[in-house]
């Protein structure tokens, strides 16, 4: 057992601590059931389901978005990152946040006014409604799950941690927890109850950085230089840990990766399908605008505040407790907390639970978000109207959405545990070139380019997708490294672990040969109802 | 209620038809607002990813200079850092002042023009 580990459990015997982050897992969760159940008997139509009554305000949403895109990969990770990278680490944070601005300018209004329930209503709005649908599904599917694996990692090292559950079974008892906890939330709470979920997690997590950030400040008399130098010299790198380099700086190639991640990070967060319908829950894409304005309020505050976490971590924490409690720094901030409470003291113990809780609630809220919008697309995009073409009732078509909830959590759990060993942050990154990949050209073509027909979505999505995801299959992320998925095998010749560089190009690029290339005539009727309604909001409800 | 397959009208209030939205995309009037939008967010967009991209690179290829002090520990690389976010933010509110000014009233007038002459 690791010294990092002695210290948490060593703390957790001396003060029943384990007791308190049980308890507080449980009141939170007690909570969140309550809203769900509530927010479930309110739940009568698929808008309700899918999309909340669409009576959320901007700000609401605004909080809700925040609260599914602040998950355990930036709260974990990114402070684990800055911790143990130093400046690299804050890399994250500014790609995570600049990357809304794609969505404020360009994506949120168009899709909340032309779109209905999916990501999917947008991208086949003016083509053959099957293949498209299936594409835009199955791309949904791919880049939620990609997304949920990396929650459900974070999850089962967290709480494994916490709790002092060091066994494979207790590993994988956790993830199937967090799996059972997500189906509930959405198939009883739908898109009312998971956004409700959503809001209460991000006041949690927003007063959580607060509070670690201002006794972090307090430490230093708020002297921010001082935090700094002292957090170069606690990590035994001195100046350049405050300079960029000492995660990505190694070689060119190491390089070029963060350029890779550079421009997945930025140009990921307007394909997420999970964060897309979010958009539909707000009555106009007035209020999509706000919620987007909020949301960049929010979560910049948070990545301003991550930086006080991960630097306060790395100068009060020794660098070797961090690594040793968790070789990719995820609990960086729950060690944080301890330290600032006082190691052996009962308010070490304290904060330690309570901000444990906080980022268990995280990743409930943010699994949840993902699992919504997976079975969304499924019942809506593949069952109705490529299974059923369109003839589903609407008590079927929710039926549907409720079964593959079932089926994505269960697909899930088995993966998660699979995956629980691997890096949190890392995993996210891959899921957002993906997105960037697959989705983002596809939605910019249909909303702003008059010519693109269906050959050029399917190409775009098809495309994008199978280059990223085949990209990483034969990246040092798969095989072929000792932190590898399988690092007894090595079938890598794709040098970097984040594919975007490559693939997001090759997304963009083969929408528009499959549109150039393709004798197929737009349908220009429909691209002026997609373009006067995307702009104006007509029709929108 | 089926699922109609797209673009789904809403229960009680008619679509305009296809040839009133192909008049109304050809109209002036819309031409203005989809200049009114495109001139002001394409630019933009290159503008930001641009500055960032240039944020990375400096990352990448010029540690001297982002390691250059620019008070006590404070270096270059953080103030540019920072910057990001200050622009982040800056953008967002020049674009929801400049939406509401600009793009809401020429969108709310053809909107309702549409949906009460339907």
């Amino acid at each position: 057992m690791s010294p990092a580990q002695h210290t948490l459990l060593a703390a957790g015997e001396a003060s029943q601590h384990r007791t308190l982050i049980v308890t507080l897992f449980a009141v939170f969760v007690a909570a969140t059931l309550v809203i769900t159940v509530w927010a479930g008997r309110q739940t009568k139509d698929a808008a309700d389901f899918y999309a909340g009554g669409r009576q959320f305000t901007g700000f609401q949403n605004g909080l809700a978005v925040s609260g599914d895109y602040m998950s355990a990969a930036s709260f974990l990770g990114i402070a684990g990152a800055i911790a143990l990278f130093g400046y690299d680490g804050f890399l994250y944070s500014i790609g995570f946040l600049v990357a809304w601005l794609v969505a404020l300018l360009l994506v949120a209004e168009p899709l909340r006014n032309s779109g209905r329930y999916t990501m999917g209503d947008v991208l086949a709005y003016r083509m053959r409604q099957r293949p498209v649908r299936t594409a835009a599904g199955t791309s949904t599917i791919v880049v939620s799950i990609f997304y949920l694996l990396a929650q459900m990692a974070g999850a089962g090292v967290l709480v494994s941690l916490l709790l002092g559950i060091t066994s494979d079974g207790g590993k994988i008892g956790i993830v199937a927890l967090v799996g059972v906890l997500m189906i509930v939330y959405v198939t009883v709470g739908g898109m009312k109850g998971t956004t409700w979920v959503q809001m209460v997690k991000a006041v949690l997590l927003i007063l959580g950085a607060l509070l670690l950030t201002f006794l972090v400040l307090l430490k230093f008399h708020f002297n921010i230089s001082d935090l700094l130098g002292k957090a170069a010299d606690n990590s035994g790198k001195g100046t350049a840990f405050l300079e960029p380099g000492l995660k990505y700086g190694a070689t060119g190639t190491t390089k070029l990766d963060f350029l890779s991640l550079g421009l997945a990070l930025v140009l990921g967060t307007a394909g997420l399908p999970h964060i897309l319908i979010r958009f539909y829950t707000v009555p106009t894409a007035k209020a999509a605008r706000k919620s987007v304005i909020w949301a960049i309020g929010l979560i910049g505050a948070f990545y301003l505040m991550t930086l006080a976490l991960g630097f306060g971590a790395a100068a009060l924490i020794k660098p070797a407790e961090i690594i040793a409690s968790n070789k990719a720094g995820n609990t960086a901030a729950p060690l944080l907390a301890l330290h600032l409470g006082g190691v052996d003291s009962n308010w070490g113990a304290v904060m330690l639970a309570t901000i444990s809780a906080v980022a268990f609630a995280t990743i409930l809220a943010v699994v949840a978000g993902l699992t919504l919008a997976s079975s969304s697309s499924f019942a809506h995009d593949i069952y109705a109207n490529v299974i059923k073409k369109g003839q589903a009732t609407e008590k079927q078509e929710l039926g549907a959405a409720r079964w593959a909830t079932v089926g994505i959590g269960a697909v899930s759990i088995v993966l998660g545990a699979l995956a629980r060993d691997l890096n949190v942050a890392g995993l996210v990154a891959l899921a957002f070139a993906v997105a960037a990949s697959a989705n983002l050209p596809t939605i910019l073509y249909s909303l702003f380019w008059k010519r693109f027909t269906t050959a050029g979505a399917l190409w775009s999505i098809y495309g994008g997708l199978v280059t990223a995801v085949g990209l990483v299959l034969f990246s040092p992320v798969v095989s072929g490294s000792p932190a590898s998925m399988f690092p007894e095998v090595d079938f890598h010749w794709f040098p970097l672990e984040n594919p975007g560089i490559i693939s997001i190009p090759v997304g963009f690029l083969l929408g528009a040969l499959g549109t150039l290339l393709s004798k197929e005539t737009p349908d220009a009727g429909k691209y002026a109802e997609l373009e006067v309604r995307s702009l104006t909001g007509t029709g929108a409800h | 209620m089926a699922t109609e397959t797209p673009p789904p009208a809403p229960s009680g209030t008619s679509l305009p038809s296809t040839e009133e939205f192909a008049e109304v995309q050809q109209s002036a009037e819309f031409g203005e607002l989809r200049r009114a939008h495109r001139s002001f967010a394409f630019p933009l967009t290159i503008a930001f990813t641009a500055w960032y991209l240039l944020y990375v690179l400096l990352s990448n290829y010029a540690e001297g200079f982002m390691g250059t002090k620019v008070a006590g520990n404070i270096n270059v690389a953080l103030v540019l850092g920072l910057a990001q976010f200050v622009t982040t933010f800056l953008i967002a509110w020049w674009y929801a002042r400049r939406a509401a000014a600009q793009l809401d009233p020429k969108a709310e007038a053809i909107k309702s023009r549409m949906e009460g002459g339907a």
